[in-house]
């Protein structure tokens, strides 16, 4: 009776995960769709803390009480252009504790000595461990390159890609070892359990970090997307390994929203996800600029900026890294202001790889208190530029670049934000300097295009200074 | 073997079911979608619960002790920062 109640709460919180995910989906009902799944997730712990058959509390609430203040303490004090880095640690503890309890697990069967029978169950907990400590050290990798302590560009070793493969395939030979495979084989079955155990987690460890560190800063939305798909594939893994449905059910809802950004990422580059993984893109010559010759570009001034701004009846800003880096969104949106005030049309175009994860500059424009509906995404957005009067290109610089258009370029085929189509296009930049691709923009030369060489959050900031002064 | 293909028929279908809810979410809401989502791959508590709650050796304790201290920022963190995300985003009217 007992256990039909907790099933029955157990079904209720999945349909709450899913009304909240469903709910999540749109900006009037997210707030609540997140709240929702909140509460699904007390629901379904509350139920496992009354019918687990608790016997030492001590250690559990301890544990509870570290890991609520310290998750609590991250989500309030973080700053929000640090939001990629946070969102990839969070991810990384996801998959961490899904290895831990399918290790945990595996001990247990071992001690009761029932591990011979279960092979299936087995080869569930090899994947729990695996794939989480994959999702494990490859977020730390990712946060480090989010946070500037690693290289951002992709760091590669001689035979990366067959070392990577190698392990790979040592890897499932381990898993396929602690499912009981070969048992009968002599030197098999001197190792221990735990040994096996041990190897195959040292393993997945250094494969995450080896998968994650050949991958460019520029492509990190990718990989936030992958790991977060990877972290609901080790909780279903892990709710396999102990036999629990609503592990496995919302394991799987992580696993394909992660997979759908995922392809969403991809496609916004005109890359396949073997491409990401393995091409160790960008950055590979900041030399790609093919001809030294000096070419004239158009240098303006902020004032020249602000007059055209202030007298155009339509101005879209495309934002990239380089603002969050600046940390200038909320000079953007007080420059925003003032150009509303005098009856400009203001709106912006954000490209979905913009930034360092999925909806990056949305978060950070939200931040600065920019309303959603003035952010239009790349099909929204491209059928306007032809109507507009002034294109500003803040830290942005691929995802505007005109070679996509063209055959035999490095980004051929990914969809951009056709700028150039614009009265006129002012650009902000500190330098001539190429994008992540490492390549040059031939936006930059074009007749209608000025260059603002200055700081993104200064060139806002005086920008906004000078539009006052016009009045 | 009834339990693993049950498991699976579940994994089958919520998958399926993630696919469709998520396909359509609009990318100003891409960063809160996957915080979100990635505080619910924080479930995983449950198993760590489990294993604490009933752990024998002291092995199996620590194992799980620090599942449970990983899951739980996860999840506390990841709703957190999520509403905090969400709270921020505005419509023109509602400034």
């Amino acid at each position: 009776m007992a256990l039909l109640a907790q099933q029955l709460a157990y079904i209720a919180s999945a349909v709450l995960f899913v009304w909240g995910l469903k709910r999540l989906g749109s900006p009037d009902t997210a707030r609540s769709g997140n709240a929702l799944s909140a509460s699904a997730m007390l629901l379904a712990l509350a139920t496992t803390l009354i019918a687990g058959e608790v016997i030492s509390w001590t250690v559990l609430l301890v544990a509870l009480a570290i890991g609520s203040i310290a998750g609590a303490l991250l989500a309030r004090l973080v700053r929000m252009t640090a939001m990629p880095q946070l969102v990839a640690v969070f991810n990384g503890f996801g998959g961490g504790a899904s290895a831990l309890v399918a290790a945990a697990e595996f001990l247990r069967l071992e001690a009761s000595g029932a591990q011979g029978g279960h092979p299936a169950l087995l080869v569930t907990i090899a994947l729990g461990i695996l794939v989480g400590t994959v999702t494990f050290t490859g977020s730390f990798v990712a946060f480090g390159k989010l946070q500037g302590l690693l290289p951002g560009r992709p760091v590669t070793w001689p035979l990366q890609r067959v070392l990577s493969g190698l392990l790979f395939v040592s890897l499932i030979v381990l898993g396929a070892l602690l499912a009981g495979v070969g048992a009968e084989l002599e030197f098999v079955a001197a190792l221990d359990g735990w040994e096996v155990l041990a190897l195959l987690g040292l393993g997945a460890a250094l494969l995450g970090i080896a998968l994650v560190l050949p991958i460019g800063g520029a492509d990190m939305p990718v990989v936030v997307s992958l790991l977060n798909s990877y972290s609901g594939l080790a909780a279903a893994a892990a709710g396999f390994a102990i036999g629990n449905p609503l592990l496995i059910l919302a394991g799987a809802l992580v696993g394909a929203a992660g997979l759908i950004l995922t392809r969403i990422m991809c496609r916004s580059m005109n890359r396949s996800l073997a491409n990401v993984a393995f091409g160790a893109f960008g950055g590979a010559g900041a030399t790609a600029t093919a001809d030294d010759g000096e070419r004239p570009v158009r240098r303006t001034t902020t004032e020249e900026t602000a007059l055209l701004l202030a007298y155009a009846s339509s101005v879209v800003v495309v934002p990239g890294y380089g603002l969050a880096v600046a940390q200038a969104q909320h000079e953007t949106r007080k420059l925003m202001d003032l150009l509303v005030e005098r009856g400009v049309k203001v709106s912006f175009a954000i490209h979905p790889v913009a930034g360092r994860m999925p909806g990056h500059m949305n978060v950070l424009l939200a931040e600065a208190d920019v309303p959603y509906d003035r952010l239009l995404d790349l099909d929204e957005a491209n059928p306007e530029f032809s109507r507009t009067d002034v294109v500003v290109v803040v830290g942005a610089n691929d995802v505007v670049n005109p070679l996509a258009r063209e055959a035999d370029s490095p980004i051929s085929g990914m969809p951009i934000l056709n700028v150039d189509e614009a009265r006129s296009v002012v650009v902000i930049k500190r330098s001539l300097s190429p994008g992540f691709a490492g390549l040059d923009n031939p936006l930059f030369y074009l007749d209608h295009t000025l260059m603002l060489f200055s700081d993104a959050r200064e060139a806002m900031a005086d920008l906004a200074r000078e539009v006052r002064e016009l009045k | 073997m009834g339990e693993l293909i049950l498991g699976l028929y579940v994994f089958t279908l919520a998958t399926l079911v993630g696919v469709e809810l998520i396909r359509r979410v609009p990318p100003t809401l891409h960063t809160p979608l996957m915080s979100g989502a990635n505080a619910v791959s924080g479930i995983t508590i449950l198993g760590a619960v489990i294993v604490v709650g009933t752990a024998e050796g002291p092995w199996v304790t620590w194992l799980g002790a620090a599942a449970v201290v990983l899951a739980t920022v996860n999840v506390v963190g990841g709703f957190l920062v999520t509403d905090r995300m969400l709270r921020m985003f505005r419509r023109d009217s509602e400034r």
